[in-house]
């Protein structure tokens, strides 16, 4: 550009750490107690919101490890298999083995730091079902897991020697002139002050984009900051187009729409019926589960009463099919009163199961829709929940196609493939926040002395800030937010077309136009609408990307369903789809062919239920 | 759709005042709908904190009409339609701006107590624990810290007493601790003279604002404080632990 620009920056406050990790949800925490336990590598930890508030609280099932306390003829193999299954086949293969084969030890690791789960009559850790997983895998605390997650960690965290930083959001990476990562521009968010974290390696941990839709079950923070951050720094996102659409989340009244009920409901028993008073599931079970999944009324009750001969029910399919059919029903006309379907758990169980097994969203319906759930049915409908893809990641070291860049967590993309597994995200968090943060620290060790930002770089972070408040008169950011979150709900929301993607990119162009001219009144102290504006560029990013590779993916997958191309097709099972920056600065998105897998994996994935059964008795047996 | 009146505190903790507004409220709408639809439309830089909007994060912890409560799950349907709900920051911490106030002090009082302390031979293999001895320490662990017990105690209102107790809410995490079968910490003696379990003359006032509906009072505070009396007030105890050491639990084999 040439422009020098004129700010001193000699005032601002500079802080140096060996790994700093940005986001402190589960992911975040478990880098940083992982960089930590190495006493010679200095680690900060910097959060948007207050510590333990994070996203992760709002994670209610459980988190999927293959313990096999409840049923032992589960192994990493079988959770393996779901998972790929589960993700259309597109899963990264290593970072699936990886997660399995690691998910069991982090969860024992979580009960050495102190989390109560819930436990079985021989007093292990109990597990239950949850959907496309084989066997009752997920580890759990009522219907409050994620609390019982994020206040471990925190726990355990704060007495690592970790420093953390609390309410203070991360502006712009900072690079040297090799192309490595030399830091971050952050802003306290309480007083509007600059802080320049030097760092040797970042973690991002920043969690996912679904603040892009209307109805969503995410909070304020996930507004992509991660991916915005990277893709600026040049990093790849990869597999932008698989957004995770939870099929259960409330409908009614309509400012709670959006907010999750868990798939706990459904592994606990609950049944999803249409507005004829049908179980509908059953006319929506995709060949390749045919065999796996009940067929009957009769064969679903027995199994709920634990005949281990009885097949799942189709409402523990996996999400995007059970998202799909709620969808299709209501366009059927055949929804809820308010446009969704019943789930009813009352006729299910008795009230006393129901209030131990999952208290909080009897507390949750009981007061924001001032309905008891042990009588009566609930209402729920798709809501945006979870970002499959994110930040391309190496599998064994989390680090991104940046030099000192790590990523974990949802932020992180391609362990989940098209479609993310019930319980699958809580135990990625614990797995590859712990591996990104031994990584990082390792990488960090490494590097004889700090990288050295270029204090233009800085100016030109805190410029692009600071105009937000500056100018004169501008566009109001929450409104550009409303229209970006209608233009996403519409235009890519579950049914996608060429027509509607082309038009919702045409959308956002506008809206980076009017994104260039917005303006936050007020101070830059603890000003929400300035925060808005900021956050606003990331989701706008984050929004692009997911609409040009959802407009490339000419197949339906997963959670990508293109109405003008209805299935699945194996030439697509080849690529992933990849965003970058151009070199013009515009975004770049490119088909990417995948490697060819480890033989072993792709045999285990591959296999009959029944043969790897077999062989996981032999497994088991050998031990 | 009602037109309402609201009065909403702006400012900062020297200076600031009820500003009225006037907002359209709709079925289902929570006081945190209308905030949100105040900042948006009318005031973009109304502080406040906010998370998952369903009850479960307790970062939304203001007072309405002068009750601590969360804004997530106050339901507009409970006040009458012609009279104004006043929402004001919580009482017992400095206020940042506006509603939003600097809870710092909740954890600096987390940092204090000594964490989960398991032996090394129990890590070794799995915890073997029965769900009902587990029961209270899982109620104890409900709380999600919106701290609302904390801003009502009235030994923390009182500014001094921010030195010699640290709250209902970490008298829950003491217990939480303490109660758990596989921890082998002593923390009686910092109970008393840390925590300050004597400060809290047992009025029952946090476990009335408990949105998690912990019984604050009477499970937590109460046993800690008969820990506490066992240890150094009960001359067969005090004789019993000069004899045999203070260790709480034995260490099972």
């Amino acid at each position: 550009m040439g422009n020098i620009i004129m700010l001193d920056i000699s005032g601002i406050r500079r802080l140096q750490f060996d790994v700093l990790i940005i986001g402190a949800g589960g992911a975040g925490l478990s880098a940083a107690i992982a960089a930590s336990q190495d006493k010679k590598i200095k680690v900060g930890l910097i959060c948007k919101s207050l510590l333990g508030k994070a996203h992760t609280v709002m994670a209610e099932g459980g988190m999927a490890a293959a313990l096999g306390n409840v049923d032992n003829r589960d192994d990493w193999k079988i959770h393996f298999r779901d998972t790929m299954r589960g993700g259309k086949m597109l899963n990264n293969w290593k970072m699936a083995e990886i997660h399995a084969k690691g998910a069991p030890k982090r969860v024992r690791e979580l009960e050495h730091w102190g989390a109560v789960f819930d436990r079985t009559r021989d007093g292990l850790i109990n597990q239950r079902n949850f959907g496309g997983h084989r066997y009752p895998r997920l580890a759990h605390v009522g219907d409050r897991t994620g609390l019982e997650m994020i206040r471990t960690l925190q726990d355990h965290g704060i007495h690592q020697g970790i420093d953390i930083h609390m309410e203070c959001t991360a502006l712009d990476i900072l690079k040297d002139k090799s192309g490595k990562v030399s830091g971050i521009v952050c802003m306290y968010r309480e007083t509007g002050e600059f802080i320049i974290f030097e760092t040797k390696s970042l973690i991002f941990a920043t969690g996912g984009a679904g603040k892009a839709w209307e109805v969503t079950s995410n909070s304020w923070e996930y507004t992509g900051d991660g991916y915005g951050m990277a893709f600026e720094a040049g990093a790849e996102l990869i597999d932008m187009e698989f957004n995770q659409f939870h099929p259960t989340g409330m409908v009614w009244p309509p400012s709670v729409k959006g907010i999750l009920v868990t798939e706990g409901v459904r592994g606990e028993g609950g049944i999803l019926k249409n507005s004829e008073g049908n179980r509908f599931m059953f006319n929506y079970i995709p060949k390749k589960f045919a065999n796996e999944t009940a067929n009957s009324v009769e064969e679903a009750a027995r199994w709920l009463e634990g005949d281990k001969d009885a097949r799942r029910p189709p409402e523990l399919l996996t999400r995007d099919v059970v998202a799909r059919a709620i969808n299709a029903e209501v366009k059927a006309g055949r929804g809820s009163e308010h446009g969704g379907a019943y789930l009813d758990i009352a006729t299910q169980r008795s009230s006393e199961d129901i209030k131990k097994k999952l208290p909080s969203m009897y507390h949750q319906f009981k007061i924001l829709a001032e309905l008891d759930i042990t009588k009566e049915p609930m209402e729920v409908g798709p809501t945006c929940h979870y970002f499959m893809g994110g930040i391309k990641v190496d599998a064994e070291t989390s680090m991104t196609t940046v030099d000192g860049l790590f990523s974990c967590g949802e932020a992180a993309g391609g362990m989940h493939g098209a479609n993310r597994l019930g319980g699958n995200s809580l135990s990625d968090l614990l797995v590859f926040g712990n591996l990104s943060g031994m990584e990082a620290a390792k990488y960090s060790k490494r590097l004889k002395s700090m990288p050295k930002a270029d204090d233009g770089d800085i100016k030109r972070i805190i410029k692009n800030a600071t105009s937000i408040l500056n100018r004169e008169k501008g566009n109001n950011p929450y409104l550009i937010h409303e229209d970006l979150q209608k233009n996403m709900q519409y235009n890519v929301g579950i049914i996608r077309t060429k027509k509607e993607i082309q038009y919702g990119i045409n959308r956002i162009e506008d809206m980076k136009l009017q994104f260039q001219k917005v303006k936050a009144p007020g101070s830059s102290q603890f000003n929400p609408g300035w925060h808005e504006a900021l956050a606003l560029r990331n989701l706008l990013i984050s929004s692009e990307s997911v609409a040009r590779a959802a407009l490339l993916r000419e197949e339906s997958r997963g959670a990508h369903t293109r109405e003008d191309f209805p299935s699945e097709r194996d030439e697509w099972l080849e690529y992933n789809i990849i965003n970058k920056k151009g070199a013009n600065g515009e975004m770049q998105t490119i088909k990417v062919k995948r490697s060819e897998p480890d033989k072993e994996l792709k045999r285990i994935a591959n296999s009959p239920i029944e043969d790897l059964e077999k062989e996981v008795i032999i497994d088991h047996n050998k031990l | 759709m009602k037109e309402r009146d609201f009065k909403i505190y702006r400012g900062n903790d020297e200076k600031g005042e009820l500003v009225s507004y006037k907002c359209n409220v709709s079925e289902g709408m929570v006081v945190l709908d209308v905030i949100h639809r105040i900042q948006a439309d009318q005031a973009n830089d109304l502080a406040c904190r906010w998370n998952c909007k369903a009850g479960k994060c307790g970062s939304c912890s203001v007072e309405i009409n002068g009750k601590p409560r969360l804004a997530c799950m106050t339901r507009m349907n409970e006040f009458e339609e012609d009279k104004t709900v006043i929402i004001t920051p919580l009482k017992s911490f400095p206020v940042m701006r506006d509603i939003v106030t600097d809870v710092s002090w909740n954890y600096k009082q987390n940092q204090k107590i000594l964490p989960f302390s398991p032996s090394e031979k129990d890590k070794e293999k799995d915890f073997v624990m029965m769900q009902k001895d587990v029961d209270r320490v899982q109620h104890f662990r409900k709380c999600i810290e919106c701290y609302l017990c904390q801003n009502m105690c009235h030994v923390i209102r009182d500014n001094e007493g921010k030195d010699k107790f640290a709250g209902p809410r970490f008298m829950v995490r003491l217990a939480s601790l303490e109660m758990h079968p596989m921890d082998r910490a002593d923390r009686i003696k910092e109970i008393k003279e840390e925590h300050g379990s004597g400060m809290c003359n047992i009025t029952r006032c946090c476990t009335e604002v408990c949105p998690e509906e912990i019984q604050i009072t009477d499970d937590a505070i109460i046993p800690l404080k008969e820990r506490v009396v066992d240890r150094y007030y009960d001359p067969v105890m005090i004789l019993f632990n000069k004899l045999f050491g203070k260790k709480k639990k034995e260490i099972t084999d």
